[in-house]
C-alpha cells in the first residue's frame, strides 16, 4: 500500500521481528463524547466498500484485559499509575496481537483513540509526563492520526443527548467538584487543551467535530482518501529517538 | 527520573529478597519475618504478583498463552504499583517494617530476559522507592531446579520461560531461561548495590546473615539469637 518502513515511538519492542509493515495505521483520535465510533463505522463500511480490508481496534477493547479494566473502574481502586499502566497493557496487547499482524498483512487498521489518549488523560490526572511518554514507547507511530476537535460548549449538549455523563468521563475521580456537571466541563476543558497542545508535535489532521456528523464524515473521507492516493499530508510525527523496525533494504519502498 | 537511586522519605523500613525461583528467598524471608515480630516490630509482608487488580488478567493470560513479553511485563507493573498504593507505602508511612518477597528487580532480570528493553522496564518502575535492604539470594542453576523438582514435581510455565519457545522440554527450559536471569542479576548487583547471599549454604547459616543485615538497617541492637560472635 504505502512505504511499509514504519517506525517506533520509543524504545519499541526489541523481542519482536516485526518486518515490513505494508499496511497504513489510521487513528481517530478526540475526547469522550466526540462521536468518534459513529464516524469510524461509517468510515470503515466505505473504505471496505472501496476494496480495502480493514480493522478496527479501540481503547480498552483487549480481550485480556477489557474485564479487568472494567472491574476496576467500577471499584474505584485506580490511582494514576496503575490506570496507566492497565492502558499500556491493554494497548500492548492489541499492538501485538491485532494491529502488528493486521498491519503485516496489509490491511487498513483504524484505531479508536491511540496512545495520545493516555498522554492527555496522564497529563490531567498529573502523572510524570516523561513516566507516560517512555512508557508507550513500545507503539508503532501511526501513518495518519485525526483529531476530532471540538470545544466544551458543543461537547456537553452532544454528550447528553447520547448516553450522558458517566463517572469517569467527567473527571470525578479527580475530585473536582461534587456536582458532575460541573466536574465534566473542568475536566473536559483540561483534557481538550492537553489535545491542543499535543496537535502540533504529533502533526495530527484536525477536523472540526463541531460541523453536524455529515460533514465530519466527508472531512474524514477526504483527509484519508488523499493519504491513501499517496498525498503526503502529514508528516509522520518525529519521535525523539525513533527506532526503525527490521526491514529488509529490498522490500523497502521510499516515499515521495 | 528514577526512586530507586535515591533513599526513600518514609519514617518506616523496607527490606526485599530478590532470586530465581527455587533460591530459598522465600523461606528466608518466612524465618525473618518471625524473627522480627518476636522482636516486637510491626511488620507486613507483600509478595510479588498477588493483588487482587490484574489477577483474572494474568490467569487468563497464563493459561491460554496470551502473554507477551511486553504485556507480561506491563501487567506485573500493575501489580506492583497497586500493592505499593495500597500495601506497601501506608505501612512505611507509619513507620512500619514492609517486608517484600521480590522486587522491581525480578522485573529487570525477567522480562529483559524475556526480551523487552533495558531502559524501558527501568523507567516502567521509575515510581518504585529503593529498599533500606536489597538481599539477592544467589543460587547456581542445578540446585535451585533440583530444589523445584524435588518439592512440587511439575515446573511451572511462565517459570520456566516456555513462552519463549526455548525447548520444548520444562527443565531445559528452565535451565536455559533462568541461566539468563541469573546473569542479569549478576549485573543488577552492581547496579543497585544488592547484597548477595550465597543461597546454597545451610539454611540457618543464611537466616543469621539475613539477620544481621536486617538489624543493621532496623537500628536492632542485639544480634539474631544463635548468631555466632566474633
Amino acid at each position: 500500500m504505502h512505504d511499509a518502513d514504519k517506525a517506533f515511538y520509543g524504545n519499541g519492542l526489541p523481542y519482536l521481528k516485526v518486518g515490513p509493515l505494508k499496511g497504513s495505521l489510521i487513528v481517530i483520535e478526540g475526547t469522550d463524547g466526540v462521536g468518534r465510533s459513529t464516524q469510524i463505522e461509517q468510515l470503515t463500511r466505505w473504505l471496505e466498500v472501496q476494496g480495502y480490508g480493514v480493522v478496527n481496534t479501540g481503547w480498552t477493547r483487549s480481550p485480556l484485559l477489557a474485564e479487568t479494566i472494567n472491574e476496576a473502574k467500577a471499584g474505584h481502586e485506580l490511582n494514576v499509575t496503575t490506570f496507566s499502566l492497565l492502558y499500556a497493557a491493554d494497548f500492548a496487547d492489541r499492538l501485538e496481537n491485532q494491529i502488528v499482524p493486521a498491519l503485516r498483512a496489509g490491511f487498513i487498521v483504524v484505531a479508536d483513540r491511540y496512545m495520545y489518549t493516555a498522554f492527555a488523560r496522564n497529563a490531567v490526572m498529573g502523572a510524570n509526563p516523561e513516566w507516560t511518554r517512555k512508557l508507550f514507547g513500545f507503539a508503532v507511530v501511526p501513518d495518519l492520526v485525526i483529531y476530532l476537535k471540538i470545544d466544551v460548549k458543543h461537547l456537553v449538549p452532544r454528550v447528553l443527548e447520547s448516553k450522558g455523563m458517566d463517572y469517569w468521563e467527567s473527571g470525578m475521580h479527580l475530585k473536582l467538584g461534587s456536582d458532575i456537571f460541573d466536574s465534566f466541563r473542568r475536566y473536559q476543558t483540561r483534557i481538550l487543551r492537553e489535545y491542543d497542545r499535543m496537535a502540533d508535535e504529533f502533526e495530527f489532521v484536525i477536523v472540526d467535530a463541531q460541523q453536524p456528523v455529515d460533514g465530519i464524515q466527508q472531512q474524514l473521507r477526504s483527509t484519508i482518501g488523499r493519504y491513501l492516493a499517496g498525498e503526503r499530508l502529514a508528516r509522520r510525527p518525529n519521535p525523539p529517538r525513533p527506532r526503525r523496525m527490521r526491514t529488509s533494504a529490498t522490500k523497502r519502498r521510499t516515499r515521495r | 527520573m528514577t526512586g530507586l537511586t535515591t533513599a526513600h522519605p518514609y519514617p518506616g523500613q523496607l527490606i526485599i529478597v530478590e532470586g530465581i525461583d527455587g533460591s530459598g528467598k522465600s523461606t528466608q524471608i518466612a524465618l525473618l519475618h518471625r524473627w522480627l515480630l518476636a522482636q516486637g516490630k510491626k511488620v507486613f509482608f507483600t509478595e510479588w504478583n498477588s493483588s487482587a487488580l490484574v489477577r483474572r488478567s494474568l490467569r487468563r493470560g497464563k493459561k491460554k498463552d496470551l502473554l507477551t513479553p511486553t504485556t507480561f511485563s506491563v501487567l506485573h507493573a500493575v501489580d506492583f504499583a497497586d500493592r505499593l498504593t495500597f500495601k506497601i507505602i501506608p505501612p512505611l508511612k507509619a513507620g512500619m517494617t514492609v517486608l517484600a518477597d521480590r522486587y522491581v528487580y525480578t522485573a529487570f532480570g525477567r522480562d529483559v530476559a524475556r526480551g523487552v528493553d533495558n531502559e524501558w522496564v527501568r523507567a516502567l518502575y521509575s515510581f518504585a522507592p529503593k529498599p533500606d535492604l536489597a538481599i539477592y539470594f544467589r543460587v547456581p542453576i542445578e540446585v535451585s531446579l533440583q530444589r523445584i523438582l524435588s518439592g512440587r514435581t511439575k515446573l511451572k510455565y511462565h517459570e520456566a520461560g516456555m513462552d519463549l519457545g526455548l525447548s520444548r522440554e520444562p527443565a531445559e527450559s528452565f535451565r536455559l531461561f533462568q541461566s539468563r536471569v541469573l546473569v542479569i542479576y549478576d549485573d543488577l548487583v552492581r547496579e543497585f548495590g544488592l547484597d548477595v547471599i550465597d543461597a546454597t549454604a545451610d539454611i540457618s547459616q543464611q537466616q543469621q546473615q539475613v539477620r544481621q543485615l536486617a538489624a543493621r538497617v532496623l537500628g536492632l541492637n542485639g544480634k539474631a539469637p544463635h548468631a555466632r560472635r566474633r
